[in-house]
């Protein structure tokens, strides 16, 4: 064999292994996806959205976890969401080029990749021990400090998109920096922002870890915010342990349903982005 | 309207005030960052206070984890933690860089983007239903399939032989591995894809003008160009490696010890916090887990932050020649 062919033959293997590499990484979702449908959606029926999570052997449904999971998602982004959407302006505007500024971006950096466990802890020893007992709302502040760093860095990187023409032509009309950017550079960033927010809402509908500490779980319904509420994803963790086949069939429906909200959440997202994109070319 | 702004003191009065109080609250926002890590450290410092006085440099050093005695030692987890973390990274690089490749130089443009939106729709996952997933589809299928061939084969080889020695569980350290790889692929490979993006395409040009093949300019133009960032990307899923917990709590096996065979259950840090906080009673107990905790902490934020630091090294370098 000669060297040009062995080159050529190293080519079409590195290649080949790339594509093989892209189809294992395919495969998986596609393997996840199906055992979800194939196990969950047995469960799926009305009952499921309409009846409390039973004791073992009986029959029930999700609907205080669903409740729990919701009422914890939407309070977390209504934390978490603004002050985010503050601290990016300050980055992106403010303190633009301020010392201060390159610290907070490396900081939230870092917050954003830290171990979600560690941010339950952190409000266990916060709210949890001071209160004295677990509760939605000490649930609901964990999932805002993970929601958070999401929304300052999604909202620092659309502010900047926004062009600086627009921005000079409000100064130059007298407006103070504030209404320039309420009055003209939000709505510039608009769907920018509202995807960083899904992304975020994605983010923490799907964690576990900071609740099991802080919401912990609750077998009955429960709207009581300074008490233990029940959520999907420790009904999941719980359910799914569990040797009684009722609480395992709960656990994948649950698992289906959160799942695929995630997954329409994320493409959503997407479609904002990409419908931003198209609309800027025009 | 802003004429009339101009010429009324008061209303003029009234704007500055609320750029004043606008100023500031987005201020306070940014620095509430800085808090919120701050008040991480400093609360998992004391929690784990008591821990560190009563069992001093031990607690770094031994494997016992015997809450009946009150004897708690770090060991096994963070053993634990390591191994799978250093396992899923073996797995997952080789993979992440297949998937980066396909993507910026393979795939025609009408696959690039529904593929590429795929692999990151993997990363939107939760880590509770990797957890069950590999519990209930993974782990017996290592159990069936795979293990016994790695005991038979690469058992009774000398040195690595250890590693796959006993019986095949399914749940245990490699079980772990493989579901933690699964998880950190789309992390890493959408990092390399987009440093692989940055090099610039004259670059790749004249080494396909010399005559090189697809493979020789990727591994001999792009990837040297690309190296910082892509350590960057790794170092970012060995971060999240290291502090995934729901996934590695399902298929671990959560037992502490160290054991020589990856086929044997073991336990992580997380995964300890994961099963035993909500039900640790008695001080040492819980301030033992928090303890753990810390040193999660410090093993990530100083990974976490070597990444960052060198993904913004390489950025500082893509501003300064364009």
């Amino acid at each position: 064999m000669n060297r040009r062919t062995i080159r050529q033959l190293t080519n079409v293997l590195a290649l080949g292994l790339s594509g093989l590499a892209t189809a294992i990484g395919l495969f998986l979702l596609g393997a996840i996806l199906w055992t979800l449908i194939r196990n969950g959606l047995a469960g799926v029926s009305l009952k499921l959205f309409t009846a409390m999570t039973p004791p073992p052997g009986g029959s029930g449904g999700l609907l205080n976890a669903i409740y729990g999971s919701v009422v914890m998602t939407v309070i977390g982004i209504l934390i978490g969401g603004p002050v985010g959407m503050l601290a990016g302006t300050y980055l992106a505007e403010y303190g633009r080029s301020a010392r201060i500024s390159a610290l907070i971006r490396f900081v939230n950096d870092v917050l954003l990749s830290a171990p979600s466990i560690i941010i339950g802890l952190f409000v266990y020893e916060l709210l949890v021990v001071r209160m004295g007992h677990f509760s939605a709302i000490a649930g609901a502040v964990a999932l805002a400090i993970i929601a958070m760093p999401v929304t300052v860095r999604t909202t620092e990187d659309m502010l900047n998109l926004v062009p600086q023409g627009m921005k000079d032509a409000s100064t130059a009309m007298g407006a103070y920096q504030w209404r320039t950017i309420t009055n003209v550079i939000y709505p510039a960033a608009r769907s920018g922002i509202l995807t960083g927010l899904l992304l975020a809402v994605a983010r923490i509908s799907g964690e576990t870890a900071p609740l099991l500490f802080t919401a912990l779980n609750n077998q009955f319904w429960s709207s009581h915010l300074a008490a233990p509420m029940a959520n999907l994803p420790v009904v999941i963790f719980q359910f799914a342990l569990s040797p009684y086949p009722n609480w395992q069939q709960l656990a994948w429906s649950g698992a289906l349903l959160i799942t695929l909200s995630i997954l329409i959440l994320s493409i959503s997202a997407r479609l904002v982005v990409s419908s931003l994109n198209s609309g800027g070319r025009h | 309207m802003n004429t009339v702004a101009a010429i009324d003191p008061r209303h003029a009065a009234g704007q500055r005030l609320r750029e004043r109080v606008f100023h500031g609250a987005t201020f306070l926002a940014a620095v509430l960052v800085l808090a919120l890590l701050g008040g991480v450290a400093v609360s998992l410092l004391a929690g784990s206070w008591p821990a560190f006085v009563h069992f001093k440099l031990s607690f770094l050093t031994r494997e016992i984890w015997n809450p009946v005695t009150e004897q708690f030692g770090a060991l096994a987890p963070v053993y634990g933690t390591l191994v799978t973390s250093f396992l899923a990274l073996l797995l997952a690089i080789p993979v992440s860089l297949g998937i980066a490749i396909f993507l910026t130089e393979m795939a025609p443009a009408w696959l690039k983007r529904p593929v590429g939106v795929a692999i990151e729709l993997l990363a939107a996952v939760p880590s509770i239903i990797y957890g069950i997933w590999g519990l209930f589809v993974l782990a017996p299928v290592l159990q069936r399939h795979v293990q016994p061939w790695l005991i038979a084969w690469l058992g009774p080889l000398p040195l690595i032989g250890k590693l796959f020695q006993g019986p095949p569980y399914g749940i245990g350290v490699l079980t772990a591995s493989f579901v933690l790889a699964i998880m950190v692929i789309p992390f890493i490979s959408a990092v390399m894809r987009d440093v692989f993006e940055t090099v610039p395409d004259v670059l790749k040009e004249s080494g396909y003008g010399l005559g090189a093949t697809t493979w020789e300019v990727i591994w001999q133009v792009v990837i040297p160009y690309a190296r910082t960032g892509m350590i960057g990307g790794i170092m970012l899923g060995l971060g999240r490696a290291l502090g995934e917990t729901m996934a590695v709590t399902f298929v671990i096996g959560n037992a502490h010890r160290i054991g020589s065979s990856l086929l044997a259950p073991g336990t992580t840090i997380s995964a300890s916090i994961a099963n035993e906080f909500t039900e640790a009673v008695g001080e040492l107990y819980s301030s033992s887990l928090i303890a753990l905790g810390a040193l999660l902490f410090l093993i990530t934020f100083s990974v976490i932050a070597a990444a960052r630091f060198m993904l913004l090294r390489l950025e500082r370098r893509a501003l300064s020649s364009v």
